[in-house]
């Protein structure tokens, strides 16, 4: 058996830890780090309640060992709020009533900010496909969807004012 | 559901990788993107006692045309190939293919190579790769060697590969004037194994089909092409006709086992009808007209 010793910066903190080979990601965040946000749903590469950003990726943290992230970065949904600011995701969720039951919700919002990373603009097709990995048994996705299209809204109007700021 | 123990190795170079795979023999597993290999250790269906992780080997992740081929390194995940313009270009059953594997969580870590070696007949690329009759590169201790697909696939989750081999490369062969493809599967679910789905990669003179190759997924326990469909094709210009005889015989030469997703008799029906539908979307797009393929 192998242990190993890891270095992950998550939400831009550099954490520190030991863990055998077989240890998962999801495992590592939430025991030795503590960040329950990211849930455990089906245990078998299914419903994306996991899902957290790997190197810029949305993937499934049940579904790759802590170890390969090692020197990597990882956003999880406890990441997003400034402070008492929600991200317009979360945002969006709160005002479109996208969520019941709430636990696919870290996992979906996860899912949706990597997506609208790289379709800033999306159409109501491209988002169902977009959370095709995330599965939601509260909801009928009508208003996950709803929540995704307002926080692409807001987002597309933030980001032309960090542009000139900036410029 | 944790794996079993087993001992980590992430080598950086593919001469380091080589020589654990010499070292270690059969009990090591290549991990690259794991999105088959770690579900089967959490089931315990795989109990491998040592890994080696190819992820931290620089140069792998490539997708580009080089000579007569367009070249696909070990680390180039689903995702990369969804988003390669010269694959939604030029290889639309590539295309078709990428687009409907499993989901887009998983294609962010899943790599083609991964998927060919996995040798699964429920897996998508092994039917598309016998369509585009691709090449396989194998690296082991003694060089380079190039696996013909019609070679590759032995038994069910059993590759062509020794144990002291990593598969480097996927090189499909650049499609000619004429040529047109396509990838069509019918699920249950996003995410699901296909029912049935069938590719097909074929090439029109004028309006006769002067070359075809179809491969089938999910539907025998090796991945396999629907030789006796093709030869009801080659040499006769496409019809209602020569597209049902096709069917038919695809749905005759396969093998489907009776399982959740439907009865034997009821998969080979679906493979009849996903042989018409994929080949005449084939010559529609060797024709230069549109074509929706993926889901069916």
């Amino acid at each position: 058996m192998s242990r190993h010793e890891i270095t992950v910066t998550v939400n831009g903190e550099e954490h520190g830890g030991s863990v055998e080979g077989r240890t998962l990601l999801v495992h590592f965040l939430r025991e030795n780090l503590s960040l329950t946000g990211t849930h455990i749903g089906c245990d078998t590469t299914s419903c994306g309640a996991c899902t957290v950003i790997l190197g810029g990726r949305a993937v499934k943290s049940c579904t790759v060992f802590a170890v390969q992230a090692d020197g990597g970065t990882v956003e999880t949904i406890e990441g997003l709020a400034q402070g008492a600011e929600l991200h317009p995701l979360q945002e969006g969720f709160w005002e479109k009533h996208g969520l019941q039951c709430g636990y696919c919700t870290p996992g979906m919002i996860m899912s949706a900010k990597d997506f609208l990373s790289r379709h800033p603009d999306p159409t109501e097709d491209e988002i169902r496909q977009g959370i095709s990995g995330n599965l939601c048994r509260c909801t009928g996705y009508n208003k996950i969807v709803e929540a995704i299209q307002y926080a692409a809204e807001k987002m597309r109007q933030e980001a032309p004012a960090e542009e000139e700021v900036t410029a | 559901m944790i794996p079993g123990e087993f001992d980590y190795h992430a080598p950086t170079s593919l001469g380091e990788a080589l020589g654990l795979l010499a070292e270690l023999g059969d009990d090591a597993k290549v991990l690259a993107g794991g999105q088959s290999l770690i579900p089967a250790m959490r089931f315990r269906l795989a109990a491998p006692t040592s890994l080696v992780d190819i992820n931290r080997i620089e140069g792998l992740s490539y997708i580009r045309e080089e000579g007569d081929y367009l070249v696909i390194g070990a680390l180039a995940r689903e995702s990369a190939l969804e988003e390669s313009e010269i694959v939604s270009e030029r290889y639309p059953l590539l295309a078709d293919t990428a687009r409907v594997i499993a989901d887009p969580l998983v294609r962010n870590l899943a790599t083609v190579g991964g998927n060919i070696a996995h040798a699964d007949p429920a897996n998508d690329h092994p039917a598309t790769m016998l369509a585009y009759d691709a090449r396989v590169v194998a690296q082991g201790p003694g060089g380079q060697r190039v696996i013909a697909i019609d070679d590759f696939f032995v038994d069910l989750f059993e590759n062509a590969l020794d144990a002291h081999e990593l598969l480097t490369e996927i090189r499909i062969p650049k499609p000619g004037a004429g040529e047109g493809g396509a990838y069509v599967k019918f699920e249950r679910k996003v995410g699901d194994y296909a029912i049935g789905a069938v590719a097909v990669q074929l090439r029109l003179a004028g309006d006769s089909i002067a070359a075809v190759r179809i491969g089938l997924t999910n539907v025998s326990p090796v991945p396999m092409r629907a030789k006796k469909a093709e030869a009801e094709l080659l040499g006769k210009p496409l019809s209602g006709d020569s597209l049902e005889a096709a069917g038919r015989a695809a749905a005759a030469e396969c093998d489907p086992s009776p399982d959740l997703r439907g009865p034997e008799d009821y998969k080979r029906d679906v493979i009849r009808s996903l042989v018409k539908r994929a080949v005449a979307g084939a010559a529609a797009r060797a024709r230069g007209e549109a074509f929706e393929g993926g889901h069916a």
